[in-house]
């Protein structure tokens, strides 16, 4: 937000001069300053690492895990296979991956409610990144003040050397993501295989650069600017907060007047707060603000600022949370723990949280009911009905079978709806693990049948059973609705 | 297209990527009065723009974007009628996906191509790519069980128009048939004469008849004998069908047989060499010729 100061005016500056009108230049775009973050440590530093740690390991660690000979998790594109786990997906349960974006929404707006931007601070992968970046960055060239130091200083070896030497690990943790990422898609042991002998696709290499320059160019160069500027929650999780929400802020009313003192200093005679103005939380910000100027949108909730203040006050002995996780009511009317408590259960959480768990529920419900087969029926539309020998009423259908396990298994056909209904399906249909069949079917109708039911078309059910390969164990039934047309 | 309008689409598409880096130029630097951090704009009496500048990779983006543009239009279609010098299509991706397909499917097809009909109906695989392909590209006519309906053969009875080897079939799936009965009424005679000859030729498949009709047609049916046989047992060089048994392709009884005869029939079974590929035909036509043997085929 701020520029080049010969271009933009200060208007405190301003009023104090009390100075007349005068020509600026007003610029459309502006080159963003560097923000140099200080490294931190604490309790919710802490927590921030741990989530690097679960995430990544997650991210990274899944493609490697086998199952019953098969990738654990593998989105098959080219056969629209998608194992996750035990489950078979095909296109048709892609209601689940509905499901599961709702489900994502609603615990983020569920969170967001209650304690803020819980997942911009410590879950979203762009923070993850961007934390694992910084932290290669002190590796190779320090911390705050001597990254300042070498970005201001002439280009030489040492620098040509720190600065390749970052970037090289970067686009290598990069491609390493790229390559996960693909390897999700792509079985990643053959994947591997082809890199290591330089035969991978157009599409794969496409993807494995694509991913990891976005990685690296997110996490390495844009960092903040994502928040600021592209991401769409940062700009609408407003919406979700009220003044129950648990935000970082800066108790003005503890801190203020801040200045600087001595640990002996009486605050009362010198009339100051317990800020000490030491900047270490404007340092430690990733976005560059300054949380005493109130909530910001800039804000992603990392906590970096209550970690490094906290230290401060320790170091003055002062009790901690001058900056703190707080509600803006609690931070206005110090409410004691158990009203703000009380204050969680609003109508806007619990709406949130019923909807919540009843599109859990459902997800959950709808997956352990699931069929282990699925069924279509069409119906051929070159001929509605046709007469074949002794009068039989024949209606020709086309039966699509599709496998969910992982194991062959035989099916049987059968129809219901009209007397003496009889398909022509001799014996048993046998269907290749997760694969899909066609079977064409004929449904025959003997002449007086088809004439007690009278001309036209009638409803009749197909009945699809999977036949158990253990010994008393009833068989699935799936039945499929289609119509039977008796011709005039 | 019209050759005005793709010198207008041309002229719009060049003229809006003028207008964009234009806009950029213009509305990248502007002096104004102001003294508190605005644009100096004020809209009903106390509202004010502040000066919120963007960042400079954005406009760095939008530069990209122009760039890219000018890039694509160089290389795909988009300005007019220019075809680009990467000579683009979609007609032409179409092609080369099916080509690369086909070089995939290519050894596949090649095992198939070697083996002789009865071998590939015992072939599961082979059986699976046929009833793919005739699914795809049969069953529309000939029903998906390919029992045919009326006016389309039945493929799975052991009554063939023609002969029923591999080579026939593959050749009626890649050049077509054309089964043609000419129009025979005013050969045969009278009216009475045609419903006597129909009588007659119902008669030889101990369909429902007439005796005494089928009597006096016997001695008129001499004109049908000529494709059909005397014996009405069918010509399967010249197509001519069956007429003892009962199949009725295009409809039993006296009254279709009296349109038969009277408006004669040009049934057209059309060509697919330019569908499929020969050994396509090959797998589709064993298939095809699986479905009227006495053993099941693999895949049912």
């Amino acid at each position: 937000m701020t520029g080049d100061p010969a271009l933009t005016v200060d208007p405190a500056a301003k009023a104090e001069t009390g100075a007349d009108r005068r020509e600026s230049v007003i610029r459309l775009y502006e080159k963003q300053p560097e923000i140099y973050a200080r490294a931190v440590s604490g309790w919710f530093a802490g927590w921030r690492w741990a989530l690097v740690w679960a995430t990544q390991l997650l991210f990274y660690g899944v493609p490697w895990l086998q199952w019953n000979g098969r990738q654990l998790m593998l989105f098959d594109l080219e056969a629209r296979r998608f194992y996750i786990g035990g489950l078979v997906l095909y296109p048709q349960d892609f209601i689940y991956l509905t499901a599961l974006l709702i489900v994502s929404a609603y615990a983020l707006f569920l969170f967001t409610t209650v304690a803020g931007r819980l997942w911009c601070g410590y879950a979203c992968p762009q923070t993850v990144y961007t934390e694992i970046f910084m932290w290669v960055e002190r590796k190779f060239e320090g911390d705050r003040m001597q990254r300042m130091k070498l970005d201001a200083g002439p280009w030489g070896a040492r620098k040509l050397l720190r600065k390749s030497a970052k970037h090289g690990a970067w686009i290598a943790i990069g491609l390493w993501t790229g390559f996960t990422f693909v390897g999700y898609f792509t079985p990643i042991q053959t994947l591997g295989a082809s890199v290591l002998s330089l035969g991978l696709g157009p599409w794969e290499t496409f993807w494995v650069l694509f991913y990891g320059f976005a990685t690296y160019g997110n996490a390495g160069w844009m960092r903040e600017q994502v928040c600021k500027y592209m991401c769409p929650y940062a700009r609408f999780q407003s919406v979700m907060f009220d003044k129950d929400t648990l935000v970082i802020g800066y108790d003005a009313g503890r801190g203020e007047p801040r200045g600087t003192r001595g640990r002996k200093t009486d605050l009362e005679a010198a009339k100051l707060g317990h800020c000490i103005g030491c900047n270490l939380c404007v340092q430690v910000c990733p976005t560059g603000i300054d949380i005493r100027n109130g909530l910001q949108y800039e804000c992603i909730g990392c906590a970096a600022c209550i970690d490094v203040c906290d230290g401060v006050m320790d170091k003055m002995q002062y009790p901690r949370g001058l900056i703190r996780y707080d509600t803006q009511t609690g931070m206005q009317g110090h409410l004691s723990r158990s009203e703000e408590l009380r204050r969680v259960f609003r109508p806007r959480v619990l709406v949130y949280t019923a909807v919540l768990v009843s599109i859990c529920a459902a997800l959950v419900t709808s997956l352990w009911l699931r069929a282990p087969f699925k069924v279509n029926v069409v119906r051929d539309r070159g001929s509605l009905a046709s007469i074949v020998d002794d009068g039989f009423i024949a209606n020709v259908y086309r039966l699509q079978i599709m496998n969910t396990t992982e194991q062959v298994q035989r099916y049987r056909i059968g129809v219901q709806g009209l007397p003496r209904a009889a398909t022509d399906v001799a014996g048993v249909v046998v269907v290749e693990a997760a694969q899909a069949r066609w079977v064409p079917v004929a449904v025959t109708v003997p002449p007086d049948d088809a004439a007690r039911a009278g001309a036209g078309p009638h409803g009749i059910e197909f009945t699809v059973e999977r036949l158990s390969d253990v010994p008393g164990q009833a068989p699935y039934r799936i039945q499929e609705h289609s119509t039977f047309i008796v011709p005039r | 297209m019209h050759s005005g309008w793709a010198i207008f689409i041309a002229a719009v598409t060049i003229l809006s990527l003028v207008a964009c880096v234009i806009l950029l130029v213009i509305a990248s630097r502007r002096q104004v009065m102001s003294d508190d951090n605005t644009t100096g704009h004020v809209w009903d009496a106390d509202l004010r723009e502040m000066n919120n500048p963007l960042p400079r990779w954005w406009m760095w983006l939008f530069v990209l974007t122009v760039v890219f543009a000018a890039v694509y239009l160089a290389f795909y279609p988009g300005l007019g009628s220019n075809a680009g010098t990467l000579n683009w299509s979609s007609q032409g991706q179409f092609e080369a996906e099916q080509a690369k397909a086909r070089t995939a499917m290519a050894p596949q097809y090649a095992r198939f191509v070697a083996m002789p009909a009865e071998e590939l109906v015992r072939e599961p695989q082979a059986m699976g790519t046929g009833q793919r392909l005739y699914l795809n590209n049969c069953a529309a006519c000939h029903g998906s069980d390919a029992r045919g309906s009326k006016g389309f053969p039945n493929l799975t009875d052991k009554d063939w128009l023609g002969d029923n080897s591999l080579d026939a079939i593959k050749k009626n799936i890649a050049e077509g048939r054309v089964g043609m009965m000419p129009p025979m009424g005013a050969a045969v005679g009278s009216v009475d004469d045609v419903r006597n000859v129909a009588n007659y030729v119902l008669s030889l498949s101990g369909s429902g008849h007439s005796d005494v009709a089928a009597q006096l047609g016997k001695a008129k049916f001499g004109t049908c004998a000529a494709c059909h046989g005397a014996d009405g047992k069918g010509n399967k060089t010249l197509g001519a069908p069956n007429l003892t048994d009962r199949v009725w392709l295009h409809g039993g009884g006296e009254q279709a047989v009296i349109a038969m005869i009277v408006k004669g029939k040009n049934n057209v079974m059309p060509a697919h060499a330019k569908v499929l590929t020969p050994e396509q035909i090959h797998v589709l036509g064993a298939y095809v010729w699986g479905l009227s043997q006495s053993t099941p085929v693999a895949a049912k």
